[in-house]
């Protein structure tokens, strides 16, 4: 308080310290109550906003009563797929099914042969697109032994795709064994990566729950999410394999490994699952690489007498036609029933089994 | 009161001053002031950590390929003897150690502050954290009785590998680290990683964070069993650095405890010259191993990390070749203060230089071997390290050597644990084998399966309890047919839980996963009316137990989570005759 006194000379000296001793208690007094009045401000106001906070209705802004316990509840945030899928819309006279067929004949060859009997890559992808492939990645096995994408077809896919003018092509699976192992043991990886493609392993954060109206059994499933965004055509490309419990997997069955969650429940209704499959993705096409074929010990083969060649690949906008060709005419099982969910899927209209009735073009290659 | 001098000024002349490069007042340039070898230490550090990271995070499916992952366990000298003791071979690349030993013979317990990642992660935290006056530094930076346990931590544990039980990985800091890195700090990091991700997600925005990650592609994230207890001893340890400092290097390292026995013989160390100190004690504020550098060094408890000759205003310590010892050349008398050295005038009152050997009295060496004889039995005498009463989960990694060699040889480092890319390798609890076993590697079949062509745990070993073995053998291929595959335990239906077998409801999950060839799954198919009056097929799994090889990922991808209704135990395993289940098993001929 020095600086209020004034210089004090001799005489007076007693007379500026009463005076000053009066100031500093004035002074004291003074911040005492402006003391007393700021703590006071600032407990009523802690205090509001405290009882604000608690007691004001849950609509009022900056409220955060919770009176049933359900607001506190994390809210599954839900997507969608765009309306009709990634398909195109049918081009007048232009073949469902395409068929290139060729003994020893050059993979990358035939899968073109294929697309171009469809009307060539042009038709699917144009300029900018950003495509999504999907491979069958699900088991650890080298590509010889039949219960994967054979990774010639993947890069021949890939190179089809950015000869069209593909912005971005990615490729994703989620496999049932370890992602990285099975990229790798499978050669898919080092063929996307060399092709140019981005490849996506599942990490926990990518799954969204995806809602496909209709769906009997995943109308709200995990779904591997994140390679989607930004995502305007898709392809998926599958391998021709018996199946322990649905006879077999081909195209249709392919998605699974787009899911996520508990997929392990599958197999209770393993047919109602795959026809949801075929509803839930609606792909611009799909390629079955039938070079060679899983004819026993599927899904997960292991040795090379399950594996026989098929000579074939097919490319087909009709993912149910083109395993009923599969079935018929790779697996040879013409004389036994188609497996369940053909059946579903056609009840359903996503595609037909009778594929000799679509516009078929075939074409030999070499 | 003289202004601070401002890190950048601009002189009269218009000349921009950086005051980190101004020169010293008595007059040597500014490098001289930066460039010290305490700098040069703290670089060095610095690179040995980030080479440690940089191994750990290689250490995965993808990234592997020619690094040598393990290469820190396998410089540590401490398991490289251990190993030695326990099994009297030195294993693969465990004779890295020299790397370590041969310059602590010359140099002192340099490897404590200049490589060792564990040590420096201590300093850099008590450093960080250090609010103490100087004062309370020079107290805490005293020599103190306790800091002898390390050496009664050593000779326990070197005694009990003697006979076989290796223990040194409970304390052996790199061994810890690499733990303490595999289960709890790469994934709480990929936890972070993953959520940034998923926010920027949210945001639109998809970068690619995969290098970030440590375990990039690993299914539904890592999870380790015991990760709170490991998390809480790096929590722990780490914080003893703000009431010791240094507290795990001077008080518990093992590692530091054989460096320091052994740096008795070094050549070179702190030399005081005794006409020159003044006895101001001010080489203790940032003494790193409580080596009393003012009084007669400890040899043994030296880091070398030359603080006090960074610290010492007189210019009276220096890092010397085999400096002569100088009591006995002392003339006249301390205590009068007429003493002189070679016609020098003594000014430190302490003349004594040097205490060589760890301050550890032959008796207690005595004591805490004998403690180390008794505790062998102590432990092996738990029921689960035994081949009667194992455990059925301690089911060990495809490669593993016999129990008794196992426990021969596992440092406990779990590097087998981070680099398995299913996440089934997870660190044994009590529950396993006892405080033996505890951290060593057993497969749990909730949280992943064995990847059928792996052998990435045996790969990167660095003492062979898991043997480094080839896919050929690990399947039973080529000239393996004879033995047939490495089986690691035999699966089991549980047909109470079964849902075809219990339930009316389809699934064979297990036998579509079978990744053997034929499947050692089958089914007896059976076509039945359900109660409600439906048809269904349904196909009743059965094992056959000469085809398993106990992978688990029947276990793993059942839907009956909690208790799988097929679950692997650990009988039938191949590497110990002991524990095998069937008179005849399939081989691959």
């Amino acid at each position: 308080m020095s600086e209020h006194r004034d210089e004090p000379g001799a005489e007076d000296d007693g007379r500026a310290q009463h005076a000053a001793e009066d100031d500093g208690r004035a002074q004291h007094a003074l911040a005492g109550r402006r003391r007393f009045l700021q703590q006071a401000a600032v407990v009523a106001g802690a205090s509001a906003a405290a009882g604000w906070a608690a007691l004001a209705p849950e609509h009022w802004p900056l409220s955060l009563q919770d009176a049933t316990g359900e607001r506190g509840k994390p809210a599954p945030r839900v997507m969608s797929l765009p309306d009709g899928g990634y398909g195109l819309a049918a081009v007048a006279g232009a073949p469902d099914l395409g068929i290139a067929r060729g003994q020893g004949a050059d993979v990358a060859r035939m899968l073109r042969a294929a697309v171009d009997a469809l009307g060539g890559m042009g038709r699917f992808v144009e300029r900018g697109d950003v495509v999504l492939i999907k491979p069958n990645v699900a088991f650890e096995r080298a590509a010889p032994l039949g219960a994967t994408t054979h990774p010639d077809v993947l890069t021949a896919l890939i190179h089809l795709c950015r000869e069209a003018g593909a912005g971005e092509v990615r490729v994703a699976d989620n496999p049932i064994e370890s992602p990285e192992a099975c990229f790798a043991r499978t050669g898919l990886r080092s063929a996307a990566v060399d092709a140019g493609a981005r490849v996506f392993l599942p990490q926990p954060a990518d799954f969204e729950l995806l809602h496909t109206p209709g769906a009997a059994l995943i109308e709200r499933w995990p779904f591997f999410a994140r390679p989607f965004v930004g995502v305007t055509k898709v392809i998926g490309v599958a391998p021709v394999k018996d199946h322990n419990l649905c006879a077999a997997s081909m195209t249709t069955k392919n998605w699974y490994g787009l899911l996520g969650g508990r997929r392990n429940q599958f197999h209770q209704d393993i047919h109602g699952i795959i026809a949801d499959l075929a509803l839930m993705l609606k792909p611009s096409f799909v390629v079955l690489d039938g070079t060679r074929v899983l004819f026993r010990s599927g899904p997960t083969g292991g040795s090379l007498s399950d594996v026989k060649p098929g000579h074939t690949i097919v490319a087909s906008t009709d993912s149910v036609a083109a395993d009923a060709f599969g079935w018929n005419e790779l697996l040879e099982r013409a004389d036994q029933p188609l497996p369940g969910y053909f059946g579903l899927c056609e009840q359903r209209k996503l595609g037909t089994t009778d594929y000799r009735a679509l516009n078929v073009k075939e074409v030999q290659v070499g | 009161m003289s202004a601070e001098p401002r890190p950048v000024s601009i002189g009269r002349d218009g000349k921009v001053r950086l005051r980190m490069l101004e020169p010293n007042r008595d007059g040597t340039p500014w490098y001289a002031r930066t460039l010290r070898i305490t700098s040069v230490r703290v670089i060095t550090q610095a690179s040995f950590f980030a080479l440690f990271v940089f191994l750990l995070w290689v250490t995965w499916f993808s990234r592997m390929g020619g690094y040598p992952v393990s290469l820190f366990l396998e410089l540590d000298p401490l398991v490289g003897l251990a190993t030695a003791l326990s099994t009297h071979t030195v294993y693969r690349w465990l004779w890295r150690g020299l790397f370590v030993l041969i310059p602590t013979l010359l140099l002192g317990r340099v490897f404590c502050n200049w490589m060792c990642p564990y040590g420096a992660m201590h300093q850099f935290f008590g450093w960080l954290f250090n609010i103490r006056s100087n004062r309370d530094n020079l107290d805490k930076n005293r020599y103190r009785p306790i800091y002898q346990l390390k050496y009664y931590i050593l000779a326990v544990m070197l005694v009990m590998a003697a006979f076989g039980s290796l223990q040194i990985g409970l304390l052996d800091p790199i061994s810890l680290l690499v733990r303490t890195f595999t289960t709890t700090i790469m994934p709480a990091s990929d936890l972070a990683v993953s959520s940034a991700g998923q926010a920027l997600a949210e945001r639109g925005m998809n970068p690619d964070l995969t290098p970030l990650l440590s375990a990039p592609g690993a299914p539904d994230g890592r999870l380790f069993d015991g990760a709170w207890f490991v998390g809480l001893m790096l929590i722990g340890l780490v914080g003893m650095n703000l009431v010791i400092p240094r507290f795990f290097c001077r008080v518990l390292c093992p590692l530091g405890a054989l460096l320091g026995a052994l740096s008795r013989f070094s050549l070179w160390r702190i030399d005081r010259d005794v006409t020159k100190c003044t006895d101001c004690d001010l080489c203790l504020k940032g003494c790193e191993g409580a080596s009393d550098p003012q009084a007669a060094l400890r040899k043994s408890e030296c880091f070398v990390c030359f603080n006090c000759i960074d610290d010492c205003p007189e210019d009276a310590l220096a890092f010397k070749l085999s400096p002569l010892p100088v009591a006995d050349r002392i003339v006249g008398s301390v205590k009068a203060g007429t003493a002189t050295l070679f016609g020098r005038k003594l000014k430190s009152r302490v003349v004594a230089t040097e205490i060589a050997a760890p301050d550890v009295p032959r008796r207690r060496w005595l004591f805490a071997a004998v403690g180390g004889v008794l505790a062998y039995p102590f432990l092996r005498l738990s029921k689960a390290v035994n081949d009667r009463g194992f455990d059925e989960k301690a089911i060990r990694p495809p490669g593993t050597v016999a129990e008794p060699e196992f426990l021969e040889r596992c440092i406990k480092c779990d590097q087998c644990i981070n680099v398995c890319p299913t996440n089934v390798l997870q660190p044994s609890t009590l529950d396993q084998g006892g405080l033996e076993g505890l951290w060593t590697p057993v497969m749990d079949f909730s949280v992943g399966f064995c990847q059928l062509n792996c052998t990435l745990c045996s790969e990167v070993c660095p003492t062979g309890a898991i043997q480094k073995i080839s896919l050929a053998k690990k399947l039973g291929l080529e000239r393996h047919q004879e033995d047939g595959p490495v089986r690691v335990g035999t699966a089991f239906f549980n047909r109470g839980r079964c849902l075809p077998w219990s339930m009316e409801t389809p699934c064979v999950v297990c036998e579509e996963v079978c990744p053997v060839t034929p499947k050692a799954i089958g089914t007896y198919d059976e076509t039945i009316t359900r109660w409600d009056g439906e048809k269904v097929t349904l196909n009743r799994p059965y094992m056959r137990p000469e085809l398993c090889i106990g992978c688990g990922i029947c276990e793993h991808e059942c839907p009956v989570l909690d208790d799988a209704a097929v679950y692997v135990t650990a009988i039938g395993e191949t590497r110990d005759d002991e524990r095998t289940l069937l008179l005849k098993t399939k081989k691959n001929v």
